[in-house]
């Protein structure tokens, strides 16, 4: 009888951990081993297959030696910012105004966010022939009489890559108008009726009060934005493919063709190292204060 | 992820009651806010209305400069030859063999994905152990990992098991990396879940399985749509693994898709371009227009997300 009980409650201890060991094991296997077996790479002289002979940093070295891995770091500085700030600004922008008491809201808010649901290959197949000057803006201008009218950003070397900034935002910004907009709805009435009696301007109302106040959704808003900018490969292949020549490359291509394609996994692997580290710079804290402030 | 998020839910769902929470409205001319706003809904409007209107016409009105125009003369045929005739693979099969691999690849793994973030949620949440809040925490960094991370390795793994090249192979990838994701919506849900609730079942002599699908799972749903909704749209949605594990014949859409439009071979149909984007486009856009609600809402919660 009283075995039987123990036996019981043991199991009963024991299930739970059962339960989640699928997922813990799934996750140490596939996220941390992954991620320790590809720094492990990194390290190497691994070509078209894994190599398992210690090379030290070479691959580093060689890596921040590239001219392509200079282009895809310039572009994700250039890409990252300006998507950043034009989403931001452009979500701030839509949620301020879609918080005015609109009629309609529900649709046009379902019409700004609903190209967060396409893929970035559909996203960039659209843009694709839209920026293409043989038969997109420019041709159509061309059609409507302005002769001269020139656009093909997407050919020109020196431009590409402000074509992935436009459909990127294009996608992304209705999202980050939902976030702001959520956080404006949960500003306290009150306290802005009391601004507004005492006379503050409806400039000063936003500066001081409103914006202050949207710190959680800006925060995240940058997080998720900042590691999809990391992280952002589809579109390029289908916007651009990198092109033209090398000139929209970016970490996440660059990572692709070294190792499958060109046969260098050792950077490619020291590629994905540092895109990694990239994120975890950003993310880490982020969660660590999200969890924290909760528990 | 409490912060944003829990207010953030309320965004999707449209609650008449608290829109409009601040005043800009009694200084800026309701015209031009309005104005505004339209113009903004064309922005967003326009690639889709460049990719219907332009996938009905016949090639000659694209090149000739009409693509903002309407269809002269409309026709199916784009769309046919989209669906069953485009040269993609080896055989002239069109992107409907793909449009079925990802239906094959989608359904087992949102399933699959869901269910076991569901059982992490209420372990993580109901039989709190030391460090529980830990371990989450190094399962939610997976939903935020650059995936180059893990390509190299996935390969050889897929290899080794067998499964390189196959849609299976996407299957059990998009599990395992589709977890975090679930576990996050399900331990966020049940995190406010009555405990007493479950105490309670368990002075009444309830197992551990009985609670779960006995009084947690029936009141499961709409976070079950979120999660079901999200992981939906992000496999589906997904090109990299595709892209890195597929084989010709087991390609998602949106590999083939790409494939289709980047294929340099012969002229660029264009018009087959558009129908083919609106094909991989159509069931996370319907998802979207049936279940927008819950769209955004997955979004939010998972906006600490990827």
């Amino acid at each position: 009888m009283d075995r039987s009980r123990s036996a019981r409650d043991t199991m009963r201890d024991l299930l739970p951990r059962l339960v989640l060991s699928p997922t813990v094991a799934l996750i140490a296997i596939f996220v941390y081993g992954f991620i320790a077996f590809t720094t492990y790479l990194s390290f190497t002289d691994s070509r078209m297959l894994p190599s398992y002979d210690l090379v030290g940093a070479g691959n580093y070295t060689r890596l921040f030696g590239l001219r392509t891995w200079d282009i895809a770091l310039t572009n994700l500085a250039i890409f990252g910012t300006l998507y950043i700030a034009i989403c931001c600004a452009l979500g701030l922008g839509l949620a301020i105004l879609l918080d005015q008491k609109i009629r309609a809201e529900g649709v046009i808010r379902t019409i700004y966010l609903y190209p967060m649901a396409l893929s970035f290959i559909v996203t960039g197949v659209a843009w694709k022939w839209i920026l293409d000057p043989g038969i997109g803006i420019e041709a159509v201008v061309q059609g409507w009489g302005w002769e001269s009218f020139a656009f093909d950003w997407i050919k020109d070397r020196d431009m590409a890559i402000y074509t992935i900034v436009i459909a990127a935002v294009w996608q992304t910004s209705g999202f980050v108008m939902a976030m702001f907009l959520a956080g404006l709805r949960g500003i306290d009435g009150e306290m802005l009726k009391a601004a507004q009696i005492d006379g503050a301007s409806t400039f000063a109302l936003y500066r001081r009060i409103v914006i202050p106040q949207l710190r959680p959704a800006s925060l995240s808003s940058f997080v998720v934005l900042a590691h999809m900018a990391i992280k952002s490969y589809d579109l390029v292949v289908a916007l651009t493919n990198g092109g033209p020549g090398t000139a929209t490359e970016v970490p996440a291509t660059f990572m692709y063709s070294y190792t499958f394609t060109r046969n260098q996994m050792g950077i490619g692997a020291a590629s994905a190292v540092v895109m990694l580290m990239t994120v975890a710079a950003i993310v880490v804290p982020y969660l660590y204060s999200e969890l924290r402030e909760k528990s | 992820m409490a912060a944003p998020t829990a207010n953030a839910v309320t965004a999707g769902t449209g609650d008449p009651a608290r829109t409009g929470g601040t005043r800009l409205s009694a200084r800026l001319p309701r015209l031009v806010l309005y104005a505004l706003l339209g113009a903004f809904c064309l922005y967003y409007l326009l690639p889709l209305y460049v990719m219907v209107v332009n996938s009905f016409k016949p090639l000659e009105e694209i090149t000739s400069g009409g693509m903002m125009a309407l269809p002269g003369s409309w026709t199916g045929a784009p769309w046919r030859t989209a669906w069953s005739e485009a040269q993609i693979g080896v055989q002239p099969t069109g992107l409907r063999p793909y449009f079925l691999n990802s239906l094959l690849m989608v359904v087992p793994a949102v399933t699959i994905a869901t269910l076991l973030g569901a059982l992490n949620g209420y372990v993580l949440t109901k039989w709190r152990f030391r460090g529980a809040t830990v371990l989450f925490g190094l399962i939610l960094f997976g939903c935020f990992i650059p995936f180059q991370i893990v390509l190299i390795p996935m390969a050889r793994t897929l290899g080794f098991i067998g499964a390189a090249g196959t849609v299976r192979g996407l299957v059990f990838v998009h599990v395992v990396y589709g977890i975090s994701f679930a576990t996050l919506y399900f331990r966020n849900y049940y995190a406010a879940f009555p405990t007493e609730l479950i105490r309670a079942a368990q002075i009444d002599g309830a197992g551990f399985f009985q609670i779960f699908f006995r009084i947690l799972l029936p009141s499961s749903g709409p976070i079950a749509v979120v999660c079901v909704i999200w992981l939906f749209t992000n496999i589906w949605n997904d090109f990299l693994f595709g892209a890195s594990f597929a084989d010709y014949d087991s390609q998602p859409m949106t590999v083939a898709l790409n494939n289709l439009v980047q294929s340099s071979t012969g002229v660029k149909e264009y018009n087959v371009h558009f129908a083919g984007a609106i094909m991989a486009a159509l069931p996370t856009l319907l998802v979207y227009i049936v279940a927008g609600r819950f769209f955004v809402r997955g979004l939010m919660s998972g906006s600490v997300k990827g």
